[in-house]
């Protein structure tokens, strides 16, 4: 029994993290989408191989799991990376491999967005030839959609830098409707979201944090006042117990748990109400200070909130997991 | 990550596993806090000793089975499972013994616990004062010097003792030098409450329960052998056991998991058709439940790797007693009119009620957490 991660995962987890750190900092973050330094981010994440993470090493991967997943997730969540990399790390693998779109030499490069929900809608879409229609809550079809013959058009958005897209048509290449590899990517979408979560909602509360503590009035730091002290005690512990149920998800999937879905929807509910929470308090730390787009803490508010909603929002897997232990909800089940 | 539990670990599973079956009482016992109850549970913590189940993780020539901190997690899962009582030695075993570890003589160490393992020795403790609460450096009970007889003279009072009435024995703090130093001049004393000019009055809980004692000392003497640690470092050698208190020992996940799937099983039985309100409720609970349990895997095994937990255990404390009220609170939701009457339900919600006050209430545990582990400044 260790619950730790083995030091491979730690030394991924240094090595994204020190790329965001360099190569994503909130300049890039508030980019526009073909921005150099964008492009330049996403060749970086190709070239360490992450978009094969969880590609079989015989079809050109790392042929690493989900345990290795959620550092990767959590960092680029850290950093807001502006890039579809829930869709295509963690998402699109098993469905590509299955529809034979493994091979070649540029697999690699190959960028993905994903649109579960059948909401004619993508995010951060701009370096993405792929789009994979379906999937929503593990179950039905994934339809793989050449991206660059669908009709896109540009959507006003909160989160300015995600990029979306309301995205119609497109030619069909391949359809998946194998239930087990649909799930599985299901899964590994909502792991990598909550991953994700967990690491804005760090950085949120480490803004914070340095800003109460430099911030003076009445003669003295914000952040010594006590009121202000329990707000961010409270949002610590958001995210302190979110994040190891979502390690603990990870597990699952790799070690191909029975419980697997159940932790998952235990992560995602955590995580999106961490971000959520910590999000709150953040801005109302910030006084109005985090109440201006000039300043950062918006970047990663706004992509948390989105982030939150999306893969299931937090009632949703609740709902999902009220299921699996025995309870259904009677009511209508919350949007996806 | 490894979440497989190794041959030994399942075999000690197993064993304590058939022990409890074969040994829990049918019928749950009265409460540990009431004259009765108190005693049955005392019968069945020797039942515990003689089989060598009540100090599992204790050194084996004290009583215990050297189990490490898996094992400890794996026994209390097991006793929650199994539906055991109460564990009314629990102020001695988890908040003294582990002080006893690390600061007692091997004079000492040999004397008390065994006796405290075999349940002859019952211990509380004797911290709070009227004065003095979550600002307990403000304690005024004073220990005067006594060097012709070789030991001390205790004044003052002490309040809000558990299990105060019952038990026969209460380590404390007391003022040895000079009141004006706050946390210097403390000394921890180990006391029999059978001392001459020790006086117990026991009063009761929100409960009804005589679950609290007054402790009066009016010039009662207790020999140099019985402080613990260096005398006037009583401050230091106490913050030992809050650590403990706060941390892991005092509240393992299995007690919280196994009220939640209790909780589970009683929306079947109760309200096969309940409300989508109540069940997302319930549903909550059992997630702060599996959050909690996924949080200590991963804080045992910083343990083991040698990280101390710190002020992290204030995370544990904060989270465990809002998790528990909720927990009941949902549980009452869940009763109805059920929860007026005395039942393990409405006495539980009573007792949770306590867990955001005791050990240092949760409005102190968050300046813990937002100074040292956030690091905010303290003023």
């Amino acid at each position: 029994m260790r619950f730790a991660p083995t030091a491979e995962q730690q030394d991924l987890r240094i090595a994204v993290r020190e790329l965001m750190r360099d190569r994503c900092p909130s300049s890039v973050v508030r980019a526009e989408p073909d921005d150099p330094a964008i492009n330049g981010l996403a060749e970086e994440i190709c070239r360490m191989g992450a978009l094969g993470l969880l590609v079989a090493e015989r079809d050109g991967g790392l042929g690493l799991d989900e345990n290795y997943l959620v550092p990767l997730m959590v960092e680029t969540g850290w950093a807001a990376a502006p890039l579809p990399l829930v869709d295509s790390i963690a998402f699109a693998p098993g469905l590509l491999s299955h529809a034979g779109y493994s091979d070649g030499p540029d697999y690699r490069k190959r960028w993905c967005v994903a649109d579960p929900a059948k909401r004619a809608e993508t995010r951060f879409g701009q370096p993405a030839g792929l789009l994979l229609r379906g999937g929503f809550g593990g179950t039905g079809a994934v339809q793989l959609v050449d991206l660059d013959t669908a009709v896109r058009s540009h959507l006003a958005a909160m989160d300015p830098s995600a990029d979306v897209h309301d995205v119609r048509g497109g030619q069909e290449l391949a359809i998946v409707d194998d239930p087990v590899l649909v799930r599985q990517a299901w899964q590994r979408g909502v792991l990598a979201a909550a991953a994700q979560l967990i690491g804005l909602a760090r950085h949120m509360l480490e803004m914070t944090v340095d800003y109460v503590a430099g911030r003076t009035q009445f003669g003295v730091p914000v952040g010594s006042f006590q009121a202000v002290k329990h707000r961010l005690a409270t949002a610590l512990l958001a995210v302190e117990f979110a994040a190891p149920v979502v390690d603990r998800a990870g597990h699952s999937m790799a070690s191909a748990n029975p419980g697997a879905d159940r932790d998952v929807s235990s992560a995602k509910a955590l995580a999106s109400e961490a971000a959520r929470a910590v999000g709150r308090e953040a801005i109302q730390c910030h006084g109005a200070m985090g109440y201006t787009t000039e300043y950062d803490l918006q970047l990663y508010l706004k992509r948390a909130w989105a982030l939150a909603a999306d893969w299931g929002s937090a009632s949703w897997h609740r709902a999902r997991l009220a299921g699996h232990l025995g309870m259904s909800l009677t009511g209508s089940t919350p949007a996806g | 990550m490894d979440l497989t539990w190794s041959e030994r670990e399942q075999a000690f599973r197993a064993e304590a596993k058939a022990w409890l079956t074969a040994n829990v009482p049918a019928e749950p016992l009265p409460s540990g806090d009431t004259r009765e109850g108190f005693a049955a549970h005392v019968d069945w913590e020797r039942r515990m000793f003689a089989d060598r189940w009540s100090v599992v993780s204790w050194p084996p020539e004290y009583g215990g089975r050297d189990a490490s901190l898996w094992e400890w997690l794996i026994f209390e899962e097991e006793y929650y499972r199994a539906g055991a009582p109460q564990r009314v030695t629990q102020n001695g075993i988890f908040l003294l013994a582990p002080t006893l570890f690390e600061f007692g003589t091997p004079e000492q160490q040999r004397y008390w616990l065994p006796r405290m393992a075999a349940a002859e020795d019952l211990w509380c403790q004797g911290w709070s004062e009227p004065g003095a609460g979550s600002d307990l450096a403000a304690i005024r009970s004073r220990a005067d010097r006594d060097d012709q007889a070789g030991g001390w003279r205790l004044t003052g009072q002490k309040t809000w003792t558990t299990r105060g009435a019952f038990c026969t024995h209460l380590f404390g703090l007391f003022r040895s030098g000079p009141s004006a130093d706050r946390h210097r001049g403390l000394s921890y004393f180990l006391v029999p409450l059978d001392t001459p000019g020790v006086t117990v009055r026991g009063f009761p809980r929100l409960d009804g329960d005589e679950g609290f004692a007054e402790v009066f000392f009016a010039d009662a003497f207790v020999p140099d052998s019985h402080v613990l640690g260096e005398v006037h470092e009583g401050w230091r050698v106490a913050m030992a056991t809050t650590g403990s208190e706060r941390g892991l020992t005092l509240r393992s996940p299995g007690r919280f998991k196994h009220a939640a799937d209790r909780l589970i099983a009683e929306v079947a039985h109760r309200h096969p058709a309940a409300t989508d309100a109540l069940i997302e409720r319930v549903t909550g609970v059992w997630l702060r439940a599996f959050a909690y349990q996924q949080f200590t895997l991963a804080q045992v095994s910083q343990l083991i790797a040698g990280e101390a937990p710190g002020a992290r255990s204030s995370l544990n404390k904060v989270y465990w007693s809002e998790l528990d009220i909720e927990l009941h609170e949902t549980a009452l939701e869940l009763l109805g009119m059920d929860g007026q009457l005395d039942n393990e339900w409405s006495r539980g919600f009573q007792f949770s009620l306590a867990g955001p006050i005791y050990a240092g209430t949760n409005e102190i545990q968050r300046n813990i957490i937002a100074e040292r582990l956030l690091g905010l400044p303290r003023k």
